[in-house]
């Protein structure tokens, strides 16, 4: 009878102990999509930034088109005041300078314009994308950190609490969708 | 002469360059000179007859805040059109750093080129990610007016050259008459602040505490208080019950500001930093108010290091009520202040600083022909 009972507490402990290493087996890989999601945002951002401050050094715009740009774009690769901010402030920058009007037909047809202008949009396509990844897998992540188990057994380790990076990085601003009404507008056509 | 300026800030929201500007051109045209002014600004505005709209400005981040400029290659045709139109005999730029009509008229024109310099930029490395876009059309400019000290060593440090310092200039005249406002100043004492509430480092937090420390020995002290913000976050940093004695007029008309400077029997400018000349504090003097400002240097020089104006250390709410409560229990030395602050205040009417300024564009003109446009 106590060998039935003792074989019987040890499957059960055996059996939560896969349950929780499973557990922390999938925290685990949260944490590692976690961080390739940040890792991708961080290389969107600055590529961004750089191909912002290569337009305003091109001599294609105007020069004070091109130091609002510049000085946006430093600002975004070494703030001063909060690293989202700084990013905000890029892309308000850079939607003050694709709104001018006419702004795709007097740049038409000059040496290099087309490239940089469509690198641009698509580098801040990328930004627009991987801070909605980033920040999904902050949500899930945070979700399964808060688990009773999770907190109980520490399955989180050492990992620091995930937290969201909220900045403005719509080309249009809110409220205005693009011409498709879609999340990624062609501002350069 | 001929003389174009260039206003790189709308025209249609209030600013210390817009200011200068204004007051710069009707000085120039009151000595008989013909001017134009080109300034972003709608078509449709209500201007004064010498301003040339150039469009509307855009709201852009800019050094910290949002700025409304005109940038792009239509406002610089706009200002090639203006240049042609205006055949000036020497073109006037200010602030020609920010991106907006005066770095884009240094683009397009050719020929005499004066500008003057207002704000001291603490921002280096951004300056710095710009320098080698600035530098092909600030290499025109060939006079260089910086209106404080605090301008005139960035223009150093950053673009390499010096600049002849020229003060910020003030109507002495408009400001030395007007009617105090209604129940202004009263018997209990009223201390006065004029600046955007909202801005840090104008001060404002510093007053309010300096204030909470005074209001309980002195029943009837009121603080008058104009510009722009929020009036609940200021009224949230005094107690409770000495909220009715702190009086906010938001923001104020030109007119409306003198009679506040008659209303006051303390002015307080508790400036922390940023402020390259302390205009406000121009505009006190020439009101005859007796000031109290923090001891910045370019306050400190403006007051001639406390003759026409007490100085108290910067960001020390305890030293401002000292200083405050002091002046208020002594009229004589109140009246000794602003009979120095009225004399001192005179070398920054206009009439003076814009005989100065006519030097420069004379020191620079005969030698680069005239304003031509380049591109």
């Amino acid at each position: 009878m106590t060998a039935l009972i003792a074989i019987i507490v040890v499957l059960v402990v055996g059996m939560m102990g896969v349950y929780v290493s499973w557990r922390a087996g999938r925290l685990d890989r949260l944490h590692a999509r976690l961080e390739a999601a940040r890792f991708a945002l961080d290389a969107a951002l600055l590529r961004r930034s750089s191909t912002a401050l290569e337009l305003a050094s091109s001599g294609l715009l105007d020069p004070a088109t091109s130091v609002l740009l510049a000085e946006a774009a430093h600002d975004a690769r070494s703030p001063q005041s909060g690293r989202e901010l700084a990013e905000s402030d890029l892309t308000r920058a850079l939607r003050a300078v694709f709104s001018q009007p006419d702004f795709r037909a007097l740049l038409a047809g000059r040496e290099g314009a087309e490239e940089l202008l469509s690198e641009l949009e698509s580098a801040s396509h990328q930004v627009f994308l991987a801070r909605k990844f980033y920040n999904d897998a902050v949500a899930v992540t945070q979700a399964a950190r808060q688990r009773w188990l999770a907190r109980i057994f520490r399955l989180a380790g050492t990992a620091p609490n995930p937290e969201f990076f909220e900045i403005d990085d719509s080309l249009v601003p809110a409220g205005e969708a693009g011409g498709r009404g879609a999340d990624l507008p062609h501002l350069t056509g | 002469m001929r003389i174009g300026l260039v206003c790189p800030y709308t025209w249609e929201v209030p600013g210390g360059v817009r200011e200068h500007v204004s007051g710069l051109a009707e000085a120039l045209m009151d000595m008989g000179h013909e001017v134009s002014v080109i300034a972003p600004a709608d078509d449709d505005a209500d201007l004064p007859p010498y301003v040339v709209p150039a469009g509307r400005a855009v709201p852009v981040p800019y050094n910290g805040s949002v700025a409304r400029l005109a940038f792009g290659f239509l406002s610089a045709s706009r200002v090639r059109r203006w240049l042609k139109d205006g055949d000036f005999d020497v073109l006037h730029v200010h602030e020609p750093a920010a991106p907006s009509l005066s770095l884009l008229a240094c683009w397009v024109a050719d020929g005499p080129i004066v500008a003057t310099l207002h704000a001291a930029m603490p921002r280096s490395r951004a300056l710095h990610a710009a320098q080698p876009i600035l530098a092909s059309a600030l290499e025109k400019i060939s006079g260089r007016i910086a209106v404080a000290e605090a301008a005139r060593s960035t223009l150093v440090e950053h673009l390499g050259g010096d600049a002849v310092l020229i003060p910020n200039g003030v109507h002495v005249k408009r400001y030395q008459k007007a009617e105090p406002l209604p129940g202004f100043p009263g018997t209990g004492g009223t201390l006065g602040f004029l600046g955007r509430m909202d801005e840090p480092r104008k001060g404002l937090d510093i007053l309010l505490a300096a204030f909470t420390m005074m209001a309980p020995q002195r029943p009837g002290l009121r603080l008058l208080i104009a510009g722009r913000g929020d009036p609940d976050e200021v009224l949230d940093q005094v107690p409770g019950p000495l909220q009715d004695r702190v009086v906010l007029l938001g923001q104020v008309s030109d007119a409306d500001r003198i009679r506040m400077l008659h209303s006051v029997d303390v002015f307080c400018a508790p400036n922390t930093g940023g402020e390259s000349f302390g205009y406000v504090l121009v505009e006190a003097m020439a009101s005859g108010a007796p000031i109290v400002a923090s001891d910045l240097d370019a306050f400190r020089q403006v007051l001639r290091g406390g003759e026409a104006g007490e100085l108290f250390e910067t960001g020390s709410p305890a030293g401002l009520a000292e200083a405050a409560g002091r002046l208020l229990d002594d009229p004589e030395r109140r009246a000794t202040l602003a009979a120095a602050a009225s004399d001192a205040v005179r070398e920054f009417d206009w009439s003076i600083v814009a005989r100065d300024v006519v030097r420069v564009y004379q020191a620079v003109a005969p030698a680069a022909g005239r304003v031509a446009v380049a591109l």
